[in-house]
């Protein structure tokens, strides 16, 4: 069993901006990204300004009781949340190197992999789901903005091949900000390709693939595999979408709608399935799984 | 108009005193061949010297430069013929991606590929090469009509990205760009991608996935444009030549690492000195590799195609800790 389970959960949100990993998505969205805290005690809510107390939180898996705002939180918490006790097994762990041998790369590599105790932006491995088997990647924003390098392509790529091997259904909660790991440059950019053929493989194959996008899915993630869900659903109030919000607006120099590229104007644009809240997260999947038994 | 980099104006300096020495001695009739022939020497090494050596910010100001062919431009010179094709049957026409049925050396192809404008008026109606979701939508029809009727598809790409725009996103550019990714690996043809000039991120990749991926002696292909990764690294897109730099966005090191089968070399000094020369070595290599992969059976080739982008990816295998698992 993994310590996973066992240890108290960590409160990512409430670290000090200081300790965040820059990333490009905090740059686009300063008021979602970076909001100060008090103390660890307290978290802020990024929508409504309410105080909630830590221990509330963890009650409700994170969303702010007032005003249904969801908090973005650590891919090992989110496994707490998903996977029926003690059934979760990872993957043989893989780790990044340097393709470009681009400066600062490793160093912050290291350091990364030390504050976030990940091995790279991908949590994944095999569990059960209400009892169903099944295949879980998650991506985690913690890790370089959670972008997709050759590890995270990699990983994924070996699950939706697991998964046909084993006949399997696959489930991916993606949620990157820039999308690319720009520090692995081209290798980056061909991961697109690389997981949207696996997963073009696992279809052939007649497997059931769930596309879950969690605040924010963007750039190069939302580009390949996690737009090729047989079901893609969203959580409320994520950031969705191919460009950031900064760069489209300084490139059309328009104002932006209120609610761009958030899950509900991505639902309303047909690009969703559905928005589905964390609390019904798991029971949905649970049903969906049930329907798709093979 | 014509557009000369700083580090190209030596070499101007000298091509104009070339010409107005040819000119005297046409006029005067006096004899200076010796002299016109050093000096013709000289332009040569220092020629030479300039479009050998470029550095990666001057390879992307080479592949941007305003007299450089577009895609049309090739389409003329390679093609007999070609019958463009227009829409995306949803939504509407993008200009910004052209394509349609040419013959190569009297095979029926298809050809796809974004499209920059000449001119201003020309860039706004192409919205300067910057595809919408329909542009790749027609891309992507027009490739599987291509499937069907058996026909190889030749896609020529040069494209800074695809548009970051409000209703581009409202009509799903990421997951259009997902789509073309995924269905042109699968596709029963033979396709050809060629890095003409640029190569910027998903908006490339959405119609570079092909069994050969040439890429010419000026163009780049990367992950994200250098301006957006000085924007990244250091708040400031006026260091993206550094940026260049980090990228490894050159034919040279995309051959080192892989990414591409062959670089389709230039006239000296850049593809918009010669557009005809430009042209017939694209015919040269596309007659090549067009021959090579017709003799591959389809689903081989379809397997091979998918097989280079499964090998694509560099990274360790870490041995789980003891601290991870407890003792039981």
């Amino acid at each position: 069993m993994l310590r996973v389970f066992r240890s108290k959960p960590k409160y990512v949100t409430v670290r000090s901006s200081a300790q965040q990993q820059p990333s490009k998505i905090d740059d686009d969205q300063p008021e979602r990204a970076k909001k100060e805290v008090p103390d660890n005690l307290w978290a802020r809510c990024e929508k409504c300004s309410t105080l909630i107390y830590n221990k509330e939180m963890e009650k409700t898996k994170h969303v702010c009781a007032n005003c249904g705002y969801h908090f973005r939180i650590p891919a090992l918490e989110r496994l707490r949340f998903i996977c029926d006790e003690d059934t979760y097994k990872p993957f043989t762990p893989l780790v990044a190197t340097n393709p470009l041998g681009f400066p600062g790369y490793e160093s912050k590599l290291e350091q990364t992999r030390i504050n976030t105790r990940l091995d790279d932006a991908i949590v994944i491995g095999t569990t059960r789901i209400h009892g169903y088997a099944t295949v879980l990647g998650i991506i985690d924003f913690s890790f370089f903005g959670g972008s997709m390098g050759s590890v995270v392509g990699e990983q994924l790529t070996r699950g939706f091949e697991y998964g046909i091997k084993h006949r399997l259904p696959v489930i991916v909660f993606s949620g990157g900000g820039g999308g690319a790991r720009m520090q692995e440059g081209i290798f980056s950019l061909m991961q697109m390709a690389k997981t949207a053929q696996a997963v073009g493989k696992f279809k052939e194959a007649g497997l059931f693939y769930i596309s879950i996008l969690t605040h924010p899915t963007m750039g190069g993630i939302y580009a390949s595999f996690s737009s090729l869900g047989d079901i893609i659903l969203a959580e409320p109030n994520a950031l969705i979408g191919f460009a950031g919000p900064r760069i489209v607006e300084e490139t059309t120099r328009q104002k932006l709608p209120a609610d761009f590229q958030t899950s509900e104007y991505a639902l309303h644009n047909g690009m969703l399935d559905r928005i589905v809240t964390r609390g019904d997260m798991k029971d949905v999947i649970g049903k969906l799984l049930s329907y798709h038994l093979r | 108009m014509s557009t000369v980099f700083e580090w190209e104006k030596p070499l101007v300096e000298l091509e104009d005193k070339i010409k107005e020495l040819r000119t005297f001695i046409t006029d005067q009739g006096i004899d200076f061949s010796q002299e016109l022939t050093e000096l013709e020497h000289k332009a040569e090494r220092l020629r030479k010297e300039i479009y050998e050596k470029l550095t990666p910010w001057q390879q992307v100001m080479m592949a941007r430069h305003p007299k450089r062919p577009t895609t049309d431009d090739y389409v003329k010179l390679v093609f007999d013929d070609f019958i463009e094709l227009h829409g995306d049957r949803t939504y509407r026409d993008d200009q910004a991606i052209i394509g349609g049925i040419g013959v190569f050396e009297g095979e029926p192809v298809t050809i796809i590929g974004p499209q920059k404008g000449r001119d201003t008026k020309e860039n706004i109606a192409r919205n300067f090469g910057l595809p919408h979701p329909e542009g790749y939508r027609k891309a992507l029809r027009l490739m599987k009509q291509a499937e069907r009727f058996h026909r190889p598809i030749i896609a020529l790409i040069d494209v800074v990205g695809a548009y970051p725009g409000i209703e581009a996103e409202q009509r799903g550019q990421g997951l259009v760009i997902a789509e073309c990714i995924e269905q042109m690996s699968f596709l029963k043809v033979p396709i050809i991608c060629i890095i003409t000039g640029e190569g910027g991120s998903g908006g490339a990749l959405a119609i570079g996935v092909g069994d050969r991926i040439l890429m010419f002696e000026h163009a780049w292909y990367s992950v994200i444009s250098p301006e957006m990764c000085a924007n990244i690294l250091w708040k400031d897109s006026s260091r993206a030549s550094e940026a260049a730099s980090l990228l490894k966005l050159t034919p040279t090191y995309l051959l080192q690492f892989g990414i591409i089968d062959d670089v389709i070399t230039e006239p000296l000094g850049g593809a918009h000195r010669d557009h005809n020369a430009m042209g017939l070595q694209l015919k040269a290599f596309l007659r090549r590799y067009l021959t090579e992969i017709r003799k591959i059976p389809i689903d081989e080739l379809v397997a091979q195609r998918l097989n280079r982008f499964r090998q694509i990816g560099q990274f360790q295998e870490r041995a789980l800790p003891n601290l991870e698992k407890d003792g039981d």
